[in-house]
């Protein structure tokens, strides 16, 4: 069945469908998100998806744009079907898709005016309409005072205005918002739904989709879908809705619509009157409540009293200071100024007495997602101290009262918003307290669930007596507390019950009170809050967007690095760790890998005790290698030096050595090597030996009889390239290869995989940049650092160590270059499969580090290498790279002599890229 | 009163990590892989000093005696010879085919059995430090084995008087695979404990649940000894598991002394290691830089504390800076007990430096942890 869209009942002018689902279905994992949607969105007008959260209007929306790969069904958007890559390359630039939350597709740190010029860039416009583009978009919607303002740090309402600009850059026929005002003031909601309507008036063909929690919002649209359960319930204009429903306002529409089911049980909520109203003792009392974080002031002197068993409401947008009041109160933050006070007592973090007598819910119902609600309840219960035979009791009750019982094996995260909100509650109440503090508990919660909640808050304050301090950003929600109190820009406008307030301003709503103390109060600062007239400036209709879709597109794949370059600016933090840890890495593993085996202990047994024995001791004595300790005095002190490994090596001459030595019989000296350590075990071998047949050959020189000459003949050992065997010319170079592996490679594949977890990859999805543009965008930058990095540590090595570099610098930068692009293809390859950014980072170190490290003859030769870690050996780009670092640092070679070693960097570097680019996807599955 | 209240909330949140860790898959992945996989291919992969050497030979004088010199070089401590040309020793040494290049000259039988004393070159890639230094001792002694057996055929001569029996101790063959099994295992405790107690703190600060613990009659100390003592007990479980299954059963390497005694020292460094973990998720702000900042402290951990290479050998600045690090004295008491069969009388020195730096870390990650808190802004 597919829900009609045009016409309805009523006969009001809509346009042709822009988009049609045809029995399309979702799931995430075992998940059921959309089940078999028919649904045609009428063109031309202003479409709606109402619903609460989780219900499947995201999923709808992120389909039609074409963010997300369609797994059943037929999506079909502005002519043709989205399952199609090709139609996808057509139609993606007409389409404009701003996600869910707030600027989920900004980049925090850069600032407007660069937001909008990257997209401009990615929508391959000029230098010229991007400044003419910016100048007019940010004239309309009233940011043009802010182009400057990192995106991070403007208000709520602001960033969905410069979200929706960035959407507006290309001049798209689809418009789809998801969830474009939640969190956002009233009078920043107003004032975007004014600025849409100015747009759509300059270009009334464009469609425009939108995804909304407020159902106030809603009755303005031109036609609107309520969904439940990835299911559409009705379809069509509002006035019919309400007509077929017969009801006054939506919310009691959509009520009246949802499945027998999920209605049952809901009632209306009604809030008896209090009974001993103004009598009571305060419950909470905040006098100049101020906190300031460095020069930002969060709330700025707020005072209230709250009598016991009332039910207090805080009112106000994201980030106006409801939160940081609430944590002053529970004492998670310390005031700056003013004081607390809970039951008569001044707020004291330590006093763990007051902590008993309240109940906190913070926002987005932080619950344990690996315990079951079973196990966040008793570990409530039990950090609370209730007595053990208790719990099992208490649990059950609460878990009756708040309609868990059913669940209690489940785990949170797989539960539907009310639920979990739900069991937030019941966690908060599991120790009795007499005050609960709510922060915002009922943000994206289904209305029937929502009333239900507010019947148990109702029924706590009223039969309970339990003092209940909420915020909201929901006008209908605020209506039902005794008293609220507006919140804004860290100050309290207003404080008393919602029907005066709303009798004082002469407003027809509580809403339209809010606006006007809004707008007063930004009149009085003289805050930019009010806007030249919304509708006043239609938006630019400059050139239209190249037409043709190229494969490859040069300006795309910059705009990328650019960005990309411009947030590692921004992001300090990162870039020095990137340079200044590669150095004092540097300088850690130059110093301390040590190769050298010096100042071995030894010691002797002589039982001899001749000059000849001490003769043979001293001449071990003498070399360099070896500190002689006190001599050993039996078997018994050898084997606990050397247990204690006091002892590297202990010799024993036997009794009559010299004597046996004078008559040519045949002598055995005995010698013990610690083999704890079979690196330095093989070293003190082979000293021994060599010290061992000097003497030798000392003595027979020394024989009566014999002239000179001792030995048969000589080996001459040249030690090539390193003529003082010094570790820190053979380990340096070596070490090079491996910082300018790991770390790459980690800040690459951070860099992706970023974006995957803070939400901005869905301009990836929704823009034309390809996969092979983007991951060359995002590699640029990391290049360039790593050459900075490899510059720094060639001066590092040739200063600070005395490592000489005897070869050819432009060869080795040559090789560099390819190297550092093979790694940090790595960190590109490994971002594909990760989806966190711990994930990536440790991932990253895990499979970087071994090769690197142990299999690319960094320490042994690649040929001495055996089994897998050979095999890998003679394909990881570090060992060809080592190969060229040790061949211009120590063997004075150039481009000629390395020349193997380049092309497999340089094959390396493609196979890498391809496959990177291959395992990229282009939509979210 | 006080002290079983807090034992018991200590004891509930750390039940609770353990629960969490259960429901992480990739972290479960991570442990099983450290202390199973790793141990083992790390081990297995270790060559001992000289393994499969590459040598090259010019033969100038291709008499009985070079051919017999040439034979004496095969696998495993060499690869088969590769007979060259002088022309092309440089080239082939330059490009790293050849650690060892030998050049034996014209008429060397002859003027050995002259007695004319002759030389042979040995040329030796210096920057290859492994192989380079005993390697190159190898090959002069198996050289002048052949000469001297040659040169006793053909003249006779006397033994030499004295013989030198060298015997190699706690592991007679030298087998690297022993040592590189054990650091392993030390490196992968050191690893884990410092991550897993790292992002457990991290993941509470990011899904907001550590705030929903400050609002309850819980104090930042017993949540902080709550993910300790459970993430200590992970690794301490995983790495017993994996020190009787892995190296002892797998990798056969036979342990000289008391386990129970390598364990309490294991025990120790992991109290100092999670306090360290959680030190780190205190001073980062976000997953990427507790990342970063651990690979600048756990690659020095590993690389300094001697499981690389012999401690003594290292200047005396790292030396005695990498006294306050716990896997220095970790990884000499492990060695003095498992390879040497020492007992407490020997290795307390280590055990006392171990409970010295565990309890400074502590102290001074429970100062950072309550700073933190204090810290926790919106």
């Amino acid at each position: 069945m597919s829900l009609a869209a045009a016409g309805g009942p009523m006969g009001e002018p809509m346009g042709a469908p822009v988009a049609r689902l045809e029995g399309v279905s979702l799931r995430y994992g075992r998940r059921i998100a959309l089940d078999a949607v028919s649904l045609d969105i009428p063109g031309g007008c202003m479409a709606g998806l109402i619903g609460p959260d989780g219900v499947g209007k995201s999923s709808v929306l992120s389909l039609i744009a074409g963010a997300r790969a369609v797994q059943a069904g037929r999506v079909t958007a502005l002519g043709g079907d989205m399952a199609a890559a090709r139609h996808r390359e057509v139609a993606g630039p007409r389409i404009a898709y701003m996600p869910q939350g707030l600027g989920r597709n900004l980049y925090p740190t850069l600032s407007v005016a660069e937001n909008i010029d990257f997209f401009g860039r990615l929508f391959g416009h000029d230098r010229a309409a991007r400044r003419r583009r910016i100048a007019l978009l940010t004239e309309s919607t009233g940011l043009a005072p802010f182009l400057d303002r990192p995106a991070g740090k403007l208000s709520g309402g602001m960033k969905q205005k410069l979200s929706l600009c960035c959407s507006l850059i290309h001049d798209p026929d689809l418009l789809i918002l998801d969830e474009p005002t939640t969190g956002v003031d009233p009078l920043s909601r107003r004032q975007f739904w004014d600025l849409i309507g100015g747009i759509r008036a300059g270009r009334p063909g464009m469609s425009v989709l939108v995804a909304t929690a407020y159902m106030e919002e809603a009755a303005g649209f031109d036609w609107l879908a309520a969904m439940h359960a990835g299911r559409v319930l009705d379809a069509g204009a509002p006035r019919a809705l309400l007509e077929r429903t017969g009801s006054e306002s939506l919310e009691t529409a959509f009520i009246r619509l949802l499945p027998e089911a999920a209605r049952a049980g809901h009632q209306p909520v009604t809030v008896p009157p209090r009974r001993d109203a103004g009598e009571d003792a305060a419950a909470i009392e905040a006098r100049g409540l101020t906190m300031r974080f460095g020069g930002f002031t969060a709330v700025d002197q707020v005072s209230f009293r709250i009598p016991r068993g009332e039910i207090f409401g805080f009112l106000g947008s994201n980030g106006c200071g409801k939160t940081t009041t609430m944590k002053m109160l529970t004492g998670l933050l310390p005031a700056t100024e003013g004081e607390a006070r809970l039951f008569g007592e001044a707020v004291d973090p330590r006093n763990m007495e007051t902590r008993r007598r309240v109940g906190y819910m913070s926002q987005n119902f932080s619950l344990y997602a690996e315990l079951t609600v079973r196990q966040n309840l008793e570990l409530h219960a039990r950090l609370f101290r209730l007595p053990p035979a208790e719990i099992p009791g208490r649990v059950r009750d609460m878990a009756e009262r708040f309609e868990l019982s059913a669940i209690l094996d489940a785990l949170p995260d797989a539960l539907p918003l009310g639920q979990r909100q739900r069991l937030s509650l019941a966690v908060a109440m599991i120790h009795r307290p007499e005050m609960l503090i709510l922060d915002e508990p009922t943000s994206g919660v289904d209305p029937v669930a929502r009333d239900a909640f507010w019947r148990s808050i109702v029924a706590l304050s009223r039969e309970d007596r339990v003092t209940i301090f909420i915020s909201t950003h929901f006008m209908n929600e605020a209506q039902r507390c005794d008293r609220i109190s507006l919140m804004h820009a860290g100050r309290v406008l207003v404080s008393d019950t919602p029907e005066r307030i709303r009798a004082d301003r002469g407003a027809a709503t509580l809403e339209e009170a809010f606006i006007g103390y809004l707008e007063e109060a930004a009149a009085k600062g003289g805050a930019p809050a009010a806007l030249p007239g919304p509708a006043a400036v239609p938006p630019p209709t400059g050139p239209a967007m190249p037409a043709r879709h190229r494969r490859f597109d040069l300006r795309r794949l910059l705009s990328y690095s650019r960005r990309e370059a411009l947030e590692l600016q921004r992001d300090p933090v990162r870039a020095t760790l990137a340079l200044l840890g590669s150095i004092l890495l540097m300088l850690v593993m130059g110093y301390g890998i040590n190769m050298d085996v010096e100042n071995l202990s030894f010691a002797v047994l002589d039982r001899d005790q001749t000059v000849t024995s001490q003769n043979y001791a001293l001449h071990l004595a003498g070399s360099p290698y070896f500190r002689e300790r006190a001599p050993i005095l039996d078997y018994a002190d050898l084997d606990r030096r050397m247990r204690a490994g006091q002892l590297s090596l202990a010799v024993e001459i036997p009794s009559g050595f010299a004597r046996d030595i004078a008559r040519g019989r045949p002598v055995q000296v005995g010698a013990w090597i610690d083999g704890a350590m079979p690196a330095r075990g093989e070293t003190v071998r082979g000293y021994v030996q060599g010290i061992h047949q000097h003497w030798l050959q000392v003595k027979a020189a020394e024989a009566p009889g014999r002239n000179g000459t001792a030995s048969l003949a000589t080996v001459e050992t040249r030690f090539r390239y390193n003529p003082g065997i010094r570790s820190l010319v053979a380990m340096v170079p070596a070490i090079i290869p491996m910082l300018l592996m790991l770390i790459p490679a980690i800040l690459t594949a951070l860099s992706v995989v970023r974006e995957k977890e803070l939400g901005s990859i869905v301009n990836l999805y929704v823009s034309p940049v390809t996969r092979l543009e983007f991951l060359l965008g995002k590699q640029i930058p990391y290049v360039a650092l790593a050459m900075v990095n490899f510059l720094l540590l060639v001066l590092l090595a040739v200063t600070l160590f005395g490592v000489p570099l005897t070869g050819s610098f432009p060869a080795l930068a040559a090789a560099t270059f390819l190297y550092v692009g093979a790694s940090t293809a790595i960190g590109l390859l490994i971002s594909s499969f990760m989806r966190s950014q711990i994930a990536a980072v440790f991932g990253t170190a895990i499979l970087t580090i071994l090769p690197a490290m142990q299999f690319s003859g960094v320490i042994d030769p690649v040929s001495s290498l055996e089994g897998a870690g050979a095999l890998i050996g003679q394909v990881f780009p570090t060992a060809f790279y080592v190969t060229v670092a040790r061949g211009t640092f120590s063997k004075a070679l150039g481009f000629a002599e390395l020349q193997p070693a380049f092309l497999p960097l340089a094959i390396s570097v493609v196979v890498l890229l391809g496959l990177s680019t291959l395992l990229l996807r282009k939509q979210e599955r | 009163m006080r002290l079983p209240a807090t034992l018991a909330n200590a004891l509930h949140l750390g039940v609770k990590e353990l629960r969490s860790l259960l429901r992480d898959p990739i972290m479960l992945v991570l442990i099983g892989h450290a202390f199973t996989l790793a141990i083992y291919t790390g081990a297995a992969a270790m060559p001992s000093a000289v393994n499969r050497a590459t040598i090259a030979i010019v033969d100038e004088d291709r008499s009985p005696l070079s051919a017999r010199i040439a034979a004496a070089f095969y696998p495993p401590t060499f690869l088969p010879p590769v007979m060259i040309t002088q022309a092309q020793m440089d080239a082939r040494m330059d490009a790293g085919l050849d650690t060892f290049a030998l050049d034996i000259p014209p008429n060397f039988q002859r003027d050995l059995l002259a007695g004319r004393n002759p030389a042979i070159q040995l040329n030796v890639d210096a920057t290859r430090m492994t192989q380079a230094f005993s390697g190159s001792g190898y090959v002069q002694t198996m050289v002048m084995q052949e000469v001297q057996a040659f040169a006793q055929r053909y003249r006779g001569g006397e033994v030499p008087p004295v013989d030198l029996v060298l015997r190699a101790r706690f592991n007679p063959q030298l087998e690297k695979s022993w040592f590189g099994a054990i650091i392993q295992l030390i490196n992968n405790i050191t690893m884990l404990s410092i991550v897993l107690t790292g992002a457990a703190l991290i993941r509470e600060r990011e899904h907001g649940t550590i705030e929903h613990l400050l609002v309850m009659p819980v104090t930042p100390f017993e949540i902080m000894i709550g993910k300790i003592w459970a993430m200590g007990l992970v690794v301490f479980a995983a790495a017993t598991a994996s020190l009787f299954l892995v190296v002892q059963g797998l990798l056969a390497v036979p342990v000289g002394g008391s386990v129970p005694l390598f364990l309490a020292g294991a025990a120790l460094h992991l109290l100092a290691t999670t306090s360290l973990g959680i030190v780190l998720g205190t001073v980062t702000r976000s997953m990427p830089q507790f990342g970063l900042l651990l690979i600048l402290i756990l690659l020095p951990l590993m690389m300094l504390s001697g499981g690389m290479t012999p401690f003594e050998s290292m200047p005396a600045g790292v030396q005695w800076v990498m006294q306050l690090a716990p896997t220095t004295h970790f990884v000499a008491l492990a060695q003095a007990i498992l390879y040497r069969g020492a007992g407490l009388p020997v290795v307390w020195p280590q055990f006392a430096a171990l409970l010295a730096i565990a309890a400074a870390l502590f102290a001074f990650a429970l100062l950072r942890f309550r700073r933190m808190i204090g810290e926790t802004a919106g």
